[in-house]
């Protein structure tokens, strides 16, 4: 009798949760995917009727184009985080107990400083008289100041500084769990230091490199910003998009239907890599 | 062959490590620059950050943004904390959904959280302005307490509070004598994480805000797009200086928290 009398008074404290969840996540996102079946009316307006003409609007070549800049993009910056990121996560593994913490702690503030202030570091670096052309200037490589601002390699460069410490946290986990006598048994057993990396070292660590692909992956399919300060206006992702065409075109339905499209993707990634790796590695990152 | 290879890892990730570090370092040298432009250095002053104290609007979005974090940061407090309390109790068959949904609003990307919010509030016709940002902050704050207060929950021995129980206590009191102080630590680290985030938001505050209410990142970046100038960099500093202050608190929290815990498990075993 007791102990029911307890467990039935704990509604109470998940119910603001349920109450907040309900109507601010699940409601907002219901309505989204309502509207994006809606039919877009002159002005900012739009009439409830049922219509997949948002969708079809989507294969016109300006937006395709959006989508493939934008998928480009990630993908571009996914490759060069797993290429700079895995091996700064595989030898920050390796450290002692001393160098690990201090490298921890080294990755994490700029993780934790505004991702704005970090892009604005760039803005003076890349900017046309900023650091970058004057050091080369300086050093005779080049005669006059390179175009490097509001262009495609700076976009890159931001997205890519913006996303690599998910990916060195992400390999840094799985490195450090990893079980090392593993590879010492394959060397013993006359494997080459290659051969023990890619049958052992690398199959054990892909949890980890996955996690980190995804972490970068997902929110580079949505970040904006980063295209919109470095890139100038010249590069106009699905992010850029649906900011536009929620305020300035007016275009509500569209934006949901595109938001629709873009969620449906991140979470599609999400499902694949809760089912790849342990949801409980994302939460201890966190 | 060895040491070779530990120098090169060395090496590697000393210059990652610099070049991360590079783009913050030129924004903190350049506040400190007697120069309008952040080409060459010209000199020590703080001439900027003494313009910046004289700018009333950017001073006001600076208000705003501690405000908001404050509130949302308090709402994100009780209902995450109580949220993961009970969670780890009921046996609900919407449990998993619900855990699953309540954690949304970081898994999206923050586009799509903005302009979903930005759609339903006017669609319930609420106020654009304070209860819209702190509706929003709220929402994308709460999973950070939550997931907090969880992982420190799964480590507390639940038959601590069930003992004050069986001794008489009411639930309330038992959750102020014992729960509370045990995830105290989780959830004041929890609180840190998530006002730094308020405090960090643009995205999601540019669909919410409203024509009149503006907060320091919004400002910061509609100031960047028009060109840079070094009051930003004082503000940047200023603001880093901020938030490696809470980092540094927050992680203080935790290892305070895990100390206590590895002295209170020797005393057990004493």
């Amino acid at each position: 009798m007791k102990p029911r009398q307890r467990r039935e008074r704990w509604w109470l404290c998940v119910a603001p949760l349920y109450l907040f969840t309900l109507l601010f996540v699940l409601g907002p996102v219901l309505y989204m995917i309502a509207v994006s079946f809606a039919q877009n009316t002159a002005g900012t307006g739009f009439r409830w009727a049922f219509t997949l003409e948002n969708f079809a609007k989507m294969r016109d070549g300006v937006y395709l184009n959006c989508f493939r800049e934008s998928l480009r993009l990630a993908l571009s910056t996914t490759l060069l985080n797993v290429l700079i990121g895995y091996p700064f996560g595989y030898f920050m593994g390796r450290l002692g107990a001393r160098g690990k913490r201090l490298m921890l702690f080294l990755v994490m503030v700029p993780f934790w400083t505004s991702s704005l202030i970090r892009l604005y570091g760039w803005l003076i670096i890349l900017q046309a008289k900023g650091l970058l052309n004057n050091v080369l200037l300086a050093l005779g490589l080049i005669r006059e100041p390179l175009k490097i601002l509001y262009t495609y390699p700076a976009v890159l460069t931001g997205m890519v500084y913006g996303l690599l410490p998910f990916m060195i946290l992400a390999v840094y986990t799985s490195v450090e769990k990893m079980d090392w006598t593993l590879v010492e048994a394959a060397r013993d057993l006359g494997a080459t230091p290659a051969r023990a990396f890619l049958t052992i070292t690398l199959r054990l660590t892909l949890p980890g490199l996955m996690s980190g692909v995804i972490l970068t992956f997902v929110p580079s399919m949505g970040l904006f910003f980063i295209a919109d300060l470095l890139g100038g206006n010249k590069i106009v992702l699905v992010g850029s998009l649906i900011q536009d065409q929620m305020t300035r075109g007016g275009n509500q339905p569209f934006a949901a239907a595109l938001a629709l499209v873009l969620a449906v993707m991140t979470t599609l990634l999400l499902a694949l890599y809760r089912r790849a790796t342990h949801m409980s590695e994302l939460e201890g990152m966190l | 062959m060895k040491r070779k290879r530990f120098s090169f890892a060395a090496f590697y990730l000393a210059l990652v490590t610099l070049i991360t570090y590079l783009p913050i370092a030129v924004v903190v040298v350049f506040s400190f620059n007697d120069s309008k432009l952040p080409v060459a250095w010209k000199g020590f002053t703080w001439r900027w950050y003494e313009t910046l104290l004289r700018d009333a609007a950017l001073m006001e979005a600076l208000r705003n943004s501690v405000v908001l974090g404050l509130v949302s940061c308090a709402f994100a407090a009780v209902v995450g904390t109580l949220g993961a309390i009970g969670m780890a109790r009921v046996h609900y068959r919407s449990k998993g959904m619900m855990e699953y949904l309540s954690t949304v609003p970081i898994m999206l990307p923050e586009i799509i959280l903005g302009m979903v919010f930005m759609a339903f509030f006017s669609l319930l016709r609420l106020p654009f302005g304070w209860p819209t940002l702190i509706l929003a902050h709220t929402s994308f704050c709460i999973p950070y307490v939550y997931l907090m207060v969880k992982a420190r929950l799964v480590g507390i021995d639940k038959s601590i509070e069930e003992a004050a129980r069986d001794l008489g206590a009411t639930p309330a009191r038992a959750f102020f004598d014992i729960t509370l102080p045990l995830i105290l630590p989780a959830v004041a680290s929890g609180c840190i994480l998530s006002f730094a985030m308020s405090f960090d938001d643009v995205v999601i505050s540019i669909f919410v805000n409203g024509p009149t209410l503006s907060t320091l990142p919004i400002k910061v970046y509609t100031q960047m797009r028009t060109g840079v100038t070094p009051e930003i960099n004082a503000l940047c500093t200023i603001l880093l200086a901020a938030v490696v202050l809470a980092q540094a608190l927050s992680a203080a929290l935790r290892r305070g928290a895990l100390r206590r815990e590895e002295s209170n498990d020797k005393g057990e075993r004493v």
